[in-house]
Formats: structure tokens, C-alpha cells, sequence
């Protein structure tokens, strides 16, 4: 018989180690379909390792990849931390995009030290209202705001396509469904010539440290986490749950907005319906991965990104499929959600004893 | 308990359980040292000690539900061969007829008590489902052991007392010849409780063995024929009840002696809250009050008695700030109260302690310095700019840990770390640091162990002799005739007008809680109240 006892206190090398095993583990299986797909394994894993890091180029893909990574991810980890599930960082992320561009595609026009802070501004807000209506829904009425979230993340892609036939449309783009391109004085400057890494990872990383100092250094952080944790007991002592919420719902909408102000300012240049691969629910693994610590998030975007971005290169040269990739993304997650069940109890195997 | 001594003189043939040298360990933590224990055939052995002495995991070994480091659990089979018991096998505790009583119980509620009795018995498969077979071996048991009970009611309309005969019925129908009860009173008014024994003790003359897992001393003493002591671990005494008494067994479970909790006479002084008429409709009686009038005064115990799910929740409620009157009017220290928000309340001098301390109050994650702090976080002691101040947190915390003697390992270590009467400290100090003019304390000594509880209750008397109003809802009438100097009981969302506890009658106190009118003498030293709608 397995038996299962909680561990009184996970120590630090327990708490970061774990993950770091569960994703190496990760790719380490990927060795499996790898050897199915009758691919030469360890040149398949050289290219992978070569994709990602093996030039200054890749690492500014990856890096790229990552931007928008970091920044749904906090979205994600900041609203599971409170016990908001945001299944909608999609949606936010994409009408974050669409602000952006309806303020920046040449209604107002300023130099960059405005018009940069102003699209992330519109972006932000964008996400984060698109957060709050379903936040409303569940304090006040109780509506459930997995389905609200989820929902609308097709509504809002409708949304979008809608108005790229029509007010966003582009009459220089041919017939394609897509935006005015940002114009230029706001579109965020590459942090390396000629690369495609942007000003947006800048953005993100700071985000990342201000959402930690934040989350634990005060007043609305520790409002943050007392109801998360336990919304009783914090309705108890007098913290209003209603208001936290609306908070947490204002940070992540804000935060995932961002991403697609990031992805369009900073790596696209103009709207279109393929703007995202997915990022608003890669963000929840990400998330996951990073156990909800924002900095972690910096640490799980990376790993991500470099899976996706070593992938892609991988499949090119060998012709394995790129959904490789998710599939280590995915063991990777079980892999930390194990391990984490493995911190907080130890396992002991019983010998029956024959009666 | 004269026969006690008579009916526990057992030859080794009647011998049922015997555990030997149980010993259990959690890490560096030992549950459990070394236990004997032996329960005979038609005994009732109390098992007494304070929490975290080792009585559930010593049950728990019993059951198969953890397997001892060390020992054997034997059991008398029905051909009275004795035989060791299959360690970490509850299939096999129960095929060898130890049945258990919860205190929380495991009842269906929507199903009657007879589908109750028989689920999990009858096989799954079949064309008709044929209870005659059930009814009288249920009838049976029924008349032998005086538990009845309406079988054809679903459980949800019958009343606790009445869940709990069909818990001890089911272990009965299931053939138990052992029955073991967790806090079986706890839940019970002193009536219910009463006939509760008297049920045990026929069944116990009928050749069950009964073991009762229990902290109240004086039940303990009034039903068992036997007494095992633990602490730390350890059997630290067993003794026949006979022999026993009351201070001597309390010296045993907490060892060292109890300091005893007494009210020093003090005149009372000005109201500090006073409910006119309230009524709060929720729907069902557990959240409801109707038209109740209460007055609190400082320097004053005011205890509330009454049978869980009378409505307390709704006073409780009312009084911390989460709740509003629909009618009536609530007048705090000479003010009408027209906004009812918990902040507010906290900060303005009301201390609240929760009813359920785990689940209403602290967070488990957070540490124990932010859960002292976390009614005050916004004060400007506490943070700057929006910044948390953690050296004013953690200087609190230090101080409140050795004022009011918090176990635990430091103010950094996370709360849930902390047993349950060391959570109740940390809520103590919290709200009590602050001297509060009006306190609120809804069952602050539940599952307490007699040293926690002792500690509980000097702190309230002594707020009380600082002049503070104290609010004393309880189900433990012994708690509140110590310590209360008025009291006043609630039932069906009613609360009859408060009586000085010197006058009262601890038989006409349970009448009254289980719904009863009083029948005599009139309220003293406040103002008689119209009491509409009370049941009779």
C-alpha cells in the first residue's frame, strides 16, 4: 500500500529545486516520441539546444517568444494567486492589441517618450476592463469566471475580425484582414540591431520584480494574498474581497493587455488575427510552471520560448513535427505539478503483512 | 456509578480489544509511546486526554487507517479465539466489528435513516429491493437498546441527537461488538446527552464494549467504568471511574494543575451594545434572528447558550460587521450602527473571535506576524505609503507571542504550523492587544484542550474586569456558568431576555435550550423585553 504524509515544512533547495528536475525531466522524455518518430535523438536535442541559444539571432527569437510569455504569465500567476481563475488572457491580450493600434496607428502623434507610454496605457486599460465586467459578474452575482473568461476569448476574436473589415482595415493592405501599422514613433525600439528582440522585454522584466515587490511588500499585496489564500478568513478581518478582486482583475487584464501591446508595438507592427499563437493560455503554464511567483515566470517564459523556439528549428532540419514542443511543454508541466505534490508529502511504500 | 466497579471486573474470557505496546511515529514527532490498552465486553473505557495527545491516531491504528511502528492491535473473534488484526486493513477492523461513531457525522442527508442504515450492505444488483429483513433486525435493536428513532424521515429534518442514535444504530446494524465515539456530546444539549448514556449503558449491558473519546470531565465520570489517561503520547494513567475524580483526572491530562477560572463580583457599567428588535430573514434558522433585543454592559459577561445552528451564526455575524439587521436597530457604545462593515468594526475597538478559528481565522500560508497584524495592515503604524512595515510587524508579533505565550517557531513560521489552541492565542492576542471595549467571542474554548481553555477564559475575565463587554456565545454550559454573569438563550433565532447566572438552574437552562419556555421567575437587572413568537 502507497501511503502519503504531508511534509511539515518544504525547505528552499525542495521549493526551487523541484521544478528545475521536473523540467530537465521533461525534456529528457521527449527522447521517447523523438526515438518513435525514428529521428537521430541526440543530433534532434543538439538542434534544439543550437535553436535556441546557439546564436546571437536565436536567442533574440527566443527572447522575443518570450516577451509576451512573461507578461501573460504574471497575468495568470497574479490572478490564480487570488484565486481569480483568468482563463481569458487570450481576449485581453488581444483587445490590449486592438487599443494600441486604434490609438497608435496615427490618430495622435507625438514622439516616442509619449506615444510608447500612451499605447501601453490604452492597452493595459483595454485588458484590464475586459477582466473587471467578469470579475463584477462573480462577486456580485456569482457567475463562474472560468466560463466568462474562456467565452469571451472567441467573442473578442470575433471582435477583432469584425473590425478588421471594417474600422481597423487597412486600405493599403490588399484585401488582407489586418490593421494600419504602428506608426513609428510609437512602435518600441530592438534592443539589438537588426534583431527582433524589442523594448517590450524590457517592459516585461520589470514588470515581473514590480509585481514581486508588490505581491509581497504591500498593503494591496497582502490583501492579495490574505484572500487568496483564505477569503474567510480575510472577509474576517475586515478586507474587502470585492475590492481585491477588482484589483487582481485590473493587474492581470492590465498585464495580459500589455502582451499584446508588446506583440504589436514591438514585434508585429500591425494587428492581424494570427497575432497570438496561444500565448493568452501558454501564459497559465507558464504560470503553473513557475509555482505563481512572478519572478518565476521570468525563469518558466524562458524555458518555454526556448522549447518552442529550439523546436521549431528542430523540425526544420529533420522533419519531426514542431508539436514536439508542446508535448514538453505539457510533460514539463505535469512533471512540476508532481514534483510539487512530492514537496508538500512523502511517499512511504508498506510491506502487507499477511494477517 | 456504583455497578461501574461490579460490571468491569472481567475475566480474561471477555476480554474484546487489546492494543499492546502501540507506538507510532511522525518524523521526529512520537504519537504514540508505547500504548496498552484492553477493552472487555460490556465496558465502557473513557479515552481521555487534550489534543494532540495521541487519542485519534491511537483510533486510527484501530481502524487500519495508519499501521503502528510497533505493537499489536488483537481482537477476540466471535468464537472468542483471540486473533492479531491485519494492520493497515479497515476491511478488517470492520469484518471483526469495530464500528465508529464520528463527530462529525457521515450521514446522507437527503436520504431517510433507514436508506442510511442500509447503504453499502445490500448488494448492488437486484430485481426488488427487500427491507423487511432490515426493519426488524432494526426493530430489534431498537427495542434493546432504547435508540429510537423515526427510520422513514430523511435525515436532514431530524434533529442531531436523533442523526446520532442512526450513526450508532448503523454501526449496530453492521453486527459492531466494539463502538468507538468521538466527542459524542459535543454536539448534544445536557438532555440529549443524558439519554445518550443511558443508551450506552443498556448497550454496554447488553455485552457491547463502548470506547468514548472525550474531554469533558464530568461526562467522562458519569458514564464510563473506566478511564485511560493519555498525554504526550503516552498512557499516562488508567484507573477505575470509581476511584476517580474530577481534579485528580484534569491533573493527569494536562500535567500540572489547572488554575480555576473564577468571576471577581464587579458592579456592571453602560451599555456598549444593545440589538432592538433585530431581525435578520435568511431563509433558514441556522442564519436567522427574529425580533431579538439584547443588552451588553461594560464590565459584563453575557453568555449566550443555546444548541448549535440556532441562529448564533446570524448574531455572530451581526455583531463582527458582516451582516446587516433587516429591521431593527443595533446601538454600539450609545451610537446607532448604520454601516455594518468588519473594518470599520475592528478598528472602532470590537474584538471578534471566530467561531471556526482554522477557517475564519488566519491564513495558512501567511505568517504568524502578518496574521497578528492583518486586521490593522492599513494603519498607519503598520505600512508607509502602501509599503508594509515589517520591523513594526514582526516587533508586534514578538511581543504578542511571549505576552499571550503562542507556541510556534518564530513570527515568520506560517500559521498553519500552529495546533489549535495556539491558532486561538495568536487570535487573542490579535484582537485583545488593542483593548477592546466590546468583545465578541463565539465559541472560543471549542476543541480546546483544559490548559488552552483555562487560558481563554482568563483573558476574557480579565478584559471583562478591564471593563469591556464581552459577548460569550457557547455551547458548553459549564463554560458559561463559570464565567458569565448573565445569560441569555437562543433558539429557533428567538433569545429569551438574559438572566443572572446566580439564579439559574443548569436542568432549566437545557429545557430552555432545546425550545422550552421558562416557567418561572422573572429576568433580573434588565429590562424586560416583549418576546414574540418563542416556542413552546
Amino acid at each position: 500500500m502507497i501511503r502519503f504524509e504531508p511534509r511539515a515544512n518544504p525547505g528552499p533547495v525542495l521549493t526551487y529545486g523541484v521544478p528545475v528536475i521536473a523540467a530537465a525531466i521533461a525534456i529528457l522524455l521527449a527522447a521517447i516520441p523523438l526515438a518513435l518518430a525514428d529521428a537521430p535523438i541526440i543530433r534532434a536535442y543538439g538542434l534544439m539546444i543550437s535553436g535556441a541559444f546557439g546564436s546571437v539571432f536565436s536567442i533574440s527569437e527566443m527572447l522575443t517568444r518570450a516577451t509576451p510569455l512573461i507578461l501573460t504569465g504574471l497575468a495568470a500567476a497574479i490572478a490564480f494567486r487570488a484565486k481569480l481563475w483568468n482563463i481569458g488572457a487570450e481576449g485581453q491580450l488581444y483587445m490590449g492589441a486592438m487599443a494600441a493600434v486604434a490609438i497608435g496607428s496615427g490618430v495622435i502623434d507625438g514622439p516616442s517618450w509619449i506615444m510608447i507610454p500612451v499605447v501601453m496605457i490604452a492597452g493595459a486599460i483595454a485588458g484590464a476592463l475586459m477582466l473587471i465586467g467578469p470579475t463584477l459578474m462573480k462577486t456580485r452575482l456569482g457567475v463562474d469566471e472560468v466560463v466568462t473568461t474562456l467565452l469571451l476569448n472567441f467573442i473578442v476574436l470575433l471582435f477583432v475580425q469584425m473590425m478588421l473589415e471594417g474600422a481597423l482595415k487597412d486600405p493599403m493592405s490588399m484585401g488582407w484582414p489586418q490593421s494600419e501599422p504602428i506608426i513609428d514613433s510609437a512602435v518600441f525600439p530592438p534592443l539589438i540591431e537588426r534583431m527582433r528582440v524589442h523594448f517590450g522585454l524590457i517592459i516585461a522584466l520589470v514588470s515581473a520584480i514590480a509585481l514581486a515587490v508588490f505581491v509581497k511588500r504591500t498593503v494591496w499585496g497582502f490583501e492579495i494574498r490574505a484572500v487568496g489564500e483564505n477569503a474567510a478568513a480575510a472577509k474576517f478581518a475586515g478586507i474587502s474581497v470585492t475590492k481585491t478582486m477588482i484589483l487582481v482583475a485590473a493587474l492581470s487584464g492590465g498585464l495580459a493587455g500589455l502582451a499584446g501591446v508588446a506583440e504589436v508595438a514591438g514585434t508585429r507592427g500591425y494587428l492581424a488575427t494570427d497575432l497570438s499563437p496561444g500565448y493568452g493560455y501558454a501564459g497559465i503554464v507558464v504560470a503553473m510552471l513557475a509555482r505563481l511567483s512572478p519572478v518565476g515566470v521570468i525563469a518558466s517564459a524562458l524555458f518555454v520560448a526556448s522549447v518552442f523556439v529550439g523546436a521549431d528549428s528542430m523540425s526544420r532540419a529533420i522533419g519531426v513535427s514542431s508539436y514536439l514542443a508542446d508535448l514538453i511543454v505539457a510533460m514539463a508541466l505535469l512533471c512540476v505539478l508532481i514534483g510539487g505534490f512530492l514537496t508538500r508529502f512523502t511517499v512511504h511504500f508498506d510491506r502487507k503483512t499477511a494477517g | 456509578m456504583s455497578s461501574a466497579a461490579q460490571t468491569s471486573q472481567q475475566t480474561s474470557q471477555d476480554l474484546l480489544l487489546a492494543l499492546a505496546g502501540i507506538t507510532k511515529r511522525f518524523g521526529p514527532l512520537i504519537a504514540n509511546d508505547a500504548i496498552d490498552l484492553t477493552v472487555h465486553k460490556g465496558e465502557i473505557v473513557a479515552l481521555l486526554g487534550e489534543n494532540g495527545a495521541g487519542k485519534t491516531t491511537l483510533m486510527n491504528i484501530l481502524f487500519g487507517h495508519y499501521v503502528a511502528d510497533e505493537g499489536t492491535v488483537t481482537v477476540a473473534a466471535r468464537d472468542g479465539n483471540l486473533e492479531q488484526l491485519e494492520p493497515g486493513a479497515p476491511q478488517a477492523a470492520l469484518d471483526a466489528g469495530i464500528g465508529m461513531v464520528h463527530q462529525h457525522f457521515t450521514l446522507a442527508e437527503n436520504l431517510t435513516g433507514l436508506d442510511n442504515i442500509v447503504l453499502g450492505t445490500e448488494p448492488i444488483f437486484r430485481l426488488r429491493r427487500d427491507r423487511t429483513k432490515a426493519r426488524a433486525k432494526l426493530a430489534e435493536l431498537m427495542a434493546g437498546s432504547g435508540l429510537n428513532v423515526d427510520l422513514d424521515q430523511p435525515v436532514h429534518k431530524l434533529t442531531v441527537g436523533e442523526k446520532q442514535r442512526v450513526e450508532i444504530l448503523k454501526a449496530l446494524y453492521r453486527d459492531a461488538r466494539l463502538l468507538v465515539l468521538d466527542e459524542p456530546t459535543a454536539v448534544l444539549t445536557p438532555q440529549e446527552a443524558d439519554s445518550l448514556f443511558a443508551v450506552l449503558r443498556k448497550l454496554a449491558q447488553n455485552g457491547l464494549a463502548v470506547i468514548i473519546i472525550a474531554h469533558k470531565l464530568a461526562e467522562v465520570l458519569a458514564v464510563s467504568h473506566r478511564i485511560a489517561v493519555l498525554r504526550g503520547g503516552k498512557k499516562v494513567g488508567e484507573m477505575m471511574t470509581s476511584d476517580a475524580d474530577h481534579r485528580s483526572i484534569a491533573e493527569l491530562m494536562v500535567g500540572r494543575e489547572v488554575p480555576v477560572s473564577r468571576r471577581i463580583a464587579r458592579e456592571p457599567g453602560q451599555p456598549v451594545l444593545t440589538l432592538s428588535d433585530v431581525t435578520i430573514d435568511r431563509g433558514d434558522s441556522r442564519r436567522s434572528l427574529h425580533g431579538v433585543s439584547i443588552t451588553a454592559h461594560e464590565g459584563e459577561i453575557l453568555g449566550i447558550a443555546g444548541v448549535s445552528g440556532n441562529g448564533q451564526a446570524a448574531l455572530a455575524q451581526l455583531i463582527a460587521g458582516l451582516d446587516k439587521p433587516d429591521h431593527g436597530s443595533v446601538e454600539i457604545f450609545g451610537q446607532k450602527v448604520e454601516k455594518f462593515d468588519a473594518h470599520q468594526f475592528a478598528q472602532n475597538g470590537i474584538a471578534r473571535i471566530p467561531e471556526d478559528r482554522h477557517h475564519d481565522g488566519m491564513v495558512g500560508s501567511m505568517t504568524v506576524a502578518e496574521n497578528i497584524a492583518i486586521e490593522d495592515v492599513r494603519n498607519a503604524g503598520y505600512q508607509k505609503f502602501g509599503f508594509l512595515d515589517f520591523e513594526a510587524i514582526r516587533k508586534r508579533a514578538e511581543h504578542a507571542i511571549t505576552d499571550y505565550d503562542v507556541r510556534c517557531p518564530g513570527p515568520d513560521a506560517p500559521a498553519r504550523l500552529l495546533s489549535g489552541g495556539n491558532i486561538q492565542k495568536l487570535i487573542l492576542a490579535r484582537v485583545l492587544e488593542k483593548s477592546p471595549k466590546l468583545i465578541l467571542a463565539n465559541q472560543p474554548s471549542r476543541g480546546l484542550d483544559v490548559g488552552a481553555q483555562s487560558e481563554v477564559h482568563r483573558r476574557l475575565l480579565e478584559a471583562r474586569q478591564n471593563g469591556a463587554a464581552v459577548i460569550l456565545i457557547s455551547e458548553d454550559l459549564d463554560e458559561l456558568l463559570t464565567i458569565s454573569d448573565q445569560i441569555a438563550v437562543i433558539h429557533a433565532g428567538h433569545i429569551t431576555p438574559a438572566m443572572a447566572t446566580d439564579t439559574i438552574d443548569r436542568s432549566e437552562l437545557g429545557l430552555m435550550m432545546a425550545g422550552q419556555k421558562k416557567t418561572h421567575h422573572a429576568p433580573t437587572n434588565q429590562k424586560t423585553t416583549t418576546h414574540s413568537g418563542e416556542t413552546a
